[in-house]
């Protein structure tokens, strides 16, 4: 019998472990934190190229995070992206004429959503549009850009020959 | 060259009939599930013998393969001057695949090669036959309790693996290489998801603890009641499992993460 | 033989493992109440018989009957409610290893019946007397000897008060007196309580003292049925042989080969 209770105390034991282990994960390792802060509300905004932008990358104001980007399609009329984010609804202040534009997290980073706040006294809600956008900067076009720049003024750079 | 197509089409028939076999015993596991509530204390043993015995060799991997992908990690990243990144690798190639696969694989190792001598060995001295006649299935009263104790354990111990992989990784990554431990955290939890990450993660070791505990079950209650039988059978269960979870993980890999 | 329908009844029954035929039209009655013995050679399949009584194998063509039951047409829940009217004894005793004596013996009635702890405990100590070995409940089945083991095996294997007990080789590697115990023990069993034993041995001496009937197995046909006393005094050249253990006669003492002097002139072969 007693030995039953000392197998029945492990066995407790383990499964609270394992399950600790699980939550450990879940909290401590992954972004169950931003997750799960769950409601929100769902803005808008058109690009005219989103780049590399997934959905789930990250929305943020003056580099806090904000949100979330929900979804992401293409507006075969105007022929745009339209990107859907889930801003997390403790941030409803944020002006309507806010600016987003699509930045690159370091030099080959992930790239997300960054919003610069307007002045104006009415604020996003649900279903809300930005309208002022700029779209992601493609790394092939700048150098293509500074490339051709660099040839125009016919200056043979060293680098440029290489 | 007759006899050999003979003996290749015998070897054929036999391999499917086995599956056959593998697959009735299967429904007859799951069957037995039902059965199982009124004797919850059969569960319980069992999932001290398959899961709290092999904490230690679960736990002890975890640490050293968590050390070993910081300081590979680092040692790579180091290169693109991504140290601080260190978290994520370290966390993604744990929750993702090294937690649930090499779990499976010690398990099958550990527990399951035991699972298939303890079944073989009962098959071989008779305690299933007799059983059988004093009116008890075998399979539901022996089998089913610890299929799905296996069930339950596995993915336990793969978390218990990829969390103390976590720490391990830490120790080398932020403790002797000096990554900044803010951004060994941060970035990891700035980048695993819950959801694709950690759930699809358990959701392989589940699968892994199906079909690993199934495996050894069925090699032991297939298997020839002989010493020799069941040596067999055990080396059989390893080398099956192995193979069942590799080729598993690449499906799963493949519906969950592809497109 | 009584006039009262024969507990089992089995009619041309054929089994085969594979290409190996071991059961070829076999008929066979066993008594109620009486101590049958089936007897032959190794490797005849006495132990498959017992097996395919107790429905753990399903027979090529032929009946096995049970109680007026045809074993292999019963369904599951039947075939299991028959079984826990029979009691088997193995040969290696099949004790559950991870349990004790007594949870050994008590197994069947815990699982089969709602009985409160303590009546099951008054039960097991009760059968565990009968066979000698109450003092012994607490030992692991590793710790007992293989005749001990084969006793507690028995008492387990009476614990639902079966009609009908199968004995599988009981005295098969047993020291003298543990084998005068289970001689006693099976006799005196059946005896008291109206039990019908089968017992399935090739030790002719141990067996012809305490069966009533006895069947002769061979080459998957009843060679010769009877009392003891018919078939210890069987005039069949064969059954004389065998109840009397010499080597030679109707079953060579030598493997069939070729001529002995054919092999030791001609060429080595290895």
């Amino acid at each position: 019998m007693v030995r039953m209770k000392t197998i029945e105390i492990l066995v407790g034991a383990f499964m609270a472990a394992g399950i600790l282990a699980l939550f450990f994960l879940a909290l401590q390792v992954s972004n169950l934190s931003m997750a799960s802060s769950g409601t929100g509300y769902v803005i808008s905004a058109r690009f005219d190229n989103i780049g590399s932008l997934k959905v789930k990358a990250a929305v943020s104001m003056s580099g806090v995070r904000v949100g979330r980007v929900s979804e992401i399609s293409f507006d075969d009329g105007s022929y745009e992206a339209v990107v859907r984010m889930t801003i997390d609804s403790k941030f409803d202040k944020i002006p309507d004429d806010t600016f987003a534009k699509i930045y690159t997290a370091g030099l080959l980073g992930e790239q997300y959503v960054g919003l610069e706040a307007g002045g104006s006294d009415t604020y996003l809600a649900e279903g809300g549009e930005l309208g002022m956008t700029q779209s992601a900067l493609v790394l092939e076009e700048i150098i293509g850009q500074v490339l051709f720049s660099k040839a125009s003024e016919g200056t043979k750079n060293a680098e440029g020959t290489k | 060259m007759l006899d050999q197509l003979a003996l290749l089409g015998r070897i054929g028939l036999g391999a499917i009939a086995g599956l056959g076999r593998a697959h009735l015993l299967m429904f007859g596991l799951l069957r037995g599930l039902g059965d199982l509530w009124p004797r919850p204390l059969l569960l319980v043993h069992q999932i001290h013998s398959v899961g709290v015995l092999s904490i230690l060799i679960i736990t002890v991997s975890g640490l050293f393969v968590g050390m070993v992908l910081g300081l590979q990690g680092h040692y790579v990243l180091s290169k693109f001057g991504a140290t601080q990144t260190l978290g994520v690798m370290v966390a993604a190639s744990l929750v993702r695949e090294l937690g649930p696969v090499v779990t499976a694989l010690l398990f099958a190792g550990r527990a399951g090669s035991a699972l298939t001598a303890e079944i073989g060995l009962m098959k071989a001295t008779e305690q299933l036959s007799g059983l059988e006649m004093m009116a008890v299935d075998p399979v539901k009263r022996v089998l089913t309790p610890r299929f799905l104790a296996g069930f339950i354990a596995m993915p336990l111990l793969a978390s218990m693996f990829s969390a103390i992989g976590v720490i391990g990784g830490y120790f080398v990554g932020v403790g002797l290489l000096g990554v900044d431990a803010g951004a060994y955290w941060s970035q990891m939890q700035a980048n695993i998801d819950l959801h694709e990450d950690v759930y699809n993660g358990v959701i392989k070791s589940l699968v892994f603890g199906f079909v690993c505990t199934w495996i050894a079950l069925f090699q032991g209650y297939d298997c020839m009641p002989t010493s020799e039988g069941v040596s067999r059978a055990t080396t059989r269960t390893v080398v099956h499992s192995a193979l069942a979870v590799l080729g598993l993980d690449f499906i799963l890999t493949a519906l969950m993460f592809g497109n | 033989m009584s006039t009262e329908e024969p507990l089992v009844k089995i009619r041309g029954l054929r089994f085969s493992r594979g290409e190996r035929v071991i059961f070829d039209g076999v008929d066979l009655d066993i008594p109620r109440g009486k101590v049958t013995a089936i007897m032959g050679p190794s490797g005849t399949g006495k132990t498959t018989l017992l097996k395919l009584i107790g429905g753990q194998l399903r027979p090529d063509a032929g009946t096995i009957e049970v109680d007026g039951r045809n074993v292999h047409r019963l369904g599951n829940r039947d075939l299991y409610t028959l079984r826990k009217r029979m009691g088997m004894l193995f040969q290696s005793g099949a004790l559950l290893t991870d349990l004790s004596v007594f949870d050994n013996v008590a197994y069947p009635l815990r699982e089969h019946t709602a009985l409160p702890k303590s009546m099951i405990r008054k039960l097991v100590l009760i059968k565990l007397e009968a066979v000698g070995l109450r003092g012994a409940s607490g030992l692991m089945p590793s710790e007992l000897s293989g005749g001990m083991a084969r006793r507690v095996a028995l008492a387990r294997a009476i614990a639902l008060d079966p009609m009908m007990i199968l004995y599988d080789e009981p005295f098969t590697g047993q020291d003298p007196i543990s084998m005068g115990i289970l001689v006693k023990l099976i006799r005196e069993l059946n005896d008291a309580s109206r039990l019908t034993s089968v017992l399935v041995s090739h030790d002719v001496h141990e067996t012809a003292s305490i069966s009533d009937f006895i069947h002769v197995i061979s080459e998957g046909r009843v060679v010769e049925s009877g009392t003891s006393t018919e078939i210890t005094g069987s005039r069949k050249a064969w059954v004389q042989q065998f109840m009397g253990g010499r080597p030679d006669g109707p079953v060579p003492f030598h493997y069939p080969g070729a001529d002995l002097a054919d092999e030791l002139m001609g060429d080595a072969r290895c």
